[in-house]
Parts: structure tokens; sequence; C-alpha cells
């Protein structure tokens, strides 16, 4: 299915596989009392984080995004275009890892989970990590490194 | 046990949504925030997909003492909006339009292209530390 005047959409899609994330955010929030922010829960399986879910739950959950991706990749391939070189990678990862920390989440906790809940903060942090990126894809395409 | 199988199931789901989805291709999401150029608006649909089911959640929640497992809700505050929480997301937007990636498909894409998402991943790991050893709260 594909949008008129945006060939390159895949609506239906990207509106199906939503559903599938706010199931996985609603067993998270209903079965286990806790927010599906995929920031947090990585630096908590990985030590850096002391607070938050308990160990077990974050290294499961970021076990199963991996076990999740491969199953549906063993299906039907999944199309990837990453950066042409490595420096986007590093560059990004560090903002990535950064900003999510201090502004306590990213696209699940805030984006998906805060937005729904209409909380305050998490209109507020999406509405300016999209603005944020909106204008730093605009910069890099302005100075004719765009990819 | 049961909370460990529902732990790994519901990022399983989250991972197989991410891929359906469209949102482990980084020049799709870095599309998303190609507004002024090429819009891939794909994202918007993903987000109103997840927010519908989660908002559904949130209703059911509200009526909950407790979650299934556990003895009470561990759930962050909704109202202080601070520096930190603007400058934290302000730099997580420049690393999302640089790479095209944020945590979760980045994390996921370990399972199907190893290379570029490790390099991502070790860098997001060592901000996260270096935040993690700055911070002084």
């Amino acid at each position: 299915m594909t949008l008129p005047g945006f060939p390159d959409a895949a609506p239906l899609e990207g509106f199906l596989g939503g559903m599938m994330i706010g199931l996985a955010a609603a067993i998270m929030l209903l079965g286990l009392g806790r927010i599906a922010g995929v920031s947090g829960l990585a630096s908590r399986a990985m030590l850096i984080e002391r607070g938050g879910a308990p160990w077990p739950v974050a290294i499961l959950f970021v076990a199963g995004l991996v076990l999740g991706a491969i199953l549906f990749g063993a299906a039907e391939p999944i199309e990837a275009v990453f950066p042409p070189h490595w420096a986007w990678l590093v560059a990004g990862g560090l903002f990535v890892g950064y900003g999510t920390r201090l502004g306590s989440g990213c696209t699940s906790g805030h984006g998906v989970c805060g937005m729904s809940r209409l909380s305050p903060r998490s209109l507020v942090a999406t509405a300016v990590f999209m603005a944020s990126g909106i204008a730093t894809v605009a910069l890099v395409n302005a100075l004719g490194y765009g990819w | 046990m049961m909370r460990a199988i529902l732990a790994l199931v519901s990022g399983a789901i989250f991972g197989a949504g991410l891929a359906l989805s469209g949102m482990m291709n980084p020049a799709r999401v870095r599309g998303f925030l190609d507004l002024f150029g090429a819009w891939d608006t794909t994202l918007a649909f993903v987000m109103g997909g997840a927010m519908l089911v989660m908002a559904i959640a949130w209703t059911v929640q509200r009526r909950m003492a407790a979650p299934a497992i556990g003895p009470s809700f561990h759930l962050p505050g909704t109202a202080l909006i601070d520096r930190r929480l603007i400058g934290g997301a302000v730099l997580f937007g420049i690393g999302w339009g640089l790479a095209g990636l944020c945590p979760g498909p980045a994390i996921a894409s370990l399972g199907t292209a190893l290379a570029p998402a490790a390099i991502f991943v070790a860098a997001m790991l060592a901000g996260m530390g270096l935040f993690r050893l700055t911070d002084r709260r």
C-alpha cells in the first residue's frame, strides 16, 4: 500500500508494526509495571544504570529485541540502508547514548509510552528531539553530506 | 520465571514490530526527519499504531492496583520539564538525525546487520557510560 504523494512510505506496514510495538509496551506496563523504554533498559542491562528495572527484566527485554528481529528476518528480508561511513555511526551513537540518559528517554519511553500517557514531560521531550533531528538532517543536507 | 518470559516476549514482539514497520532501516527513519527534502511519513504511522494500543493500555492501567506480576507499578513522573530534559532531547535528536538510528532499532539490528549496528551500539553505550561518569546527580 502506498500513499499518494509519498511513494516511499509504507503506511500499512508501519501502522501494523507500530501496533506490535504498542502491544510489547503494554505487556511491560500491565504485566511487569514498567515503562518499555529501550534506552533505560539497555543502560540497565549493561549495568551502566544502578536503578530502574530488575536486571533480568532488562537483559531479557534487550535479548528479545534482537531475537524478534532475527525471527522476522528469517521469514522476510529486512531492508536496511546504513550511513555511508562508520563515523556517522560513532558520532550518532555517542549523541544518542549521552542524550537519552540526560533526557531520561528516547523514542520508546518518551515517544510511545509517555505521549500515549499524555505526559507533559514526554510530549515536550518528543517535540524537542524530533525538531532537533529534523534540524540536524536539514543541516547535513545543506552542507552536501546527505545520504 | 513468568517475569522473565514476559520480558523476553515483550522484547521479541517489539523487535519484530520494528522490523515489520521499516524502522530498522536507518535511511527510512532519516527520511522521516528529512521534512524539507524527500519526506517519508512512515514513522508517523508507526507512532500512531503504537500510541493507539498504548493509550488503551494506560486506561486499563488506571483501573489496576498493581501489575499482573509484582507488588506495584514503577512509573516515572510526568510533570518535571527542566534543562536536563530539554538538553538531553536536543542531543538525542542530533544523534538520531546523524545516524538514522535510535536505541531500539540499533539493538534489534545487532541480529541482522551486525557490523554497523555494533559500531553504533558500542558508541551509544560509551555515551551512556560517559554520562554516568560525569553526572553529578
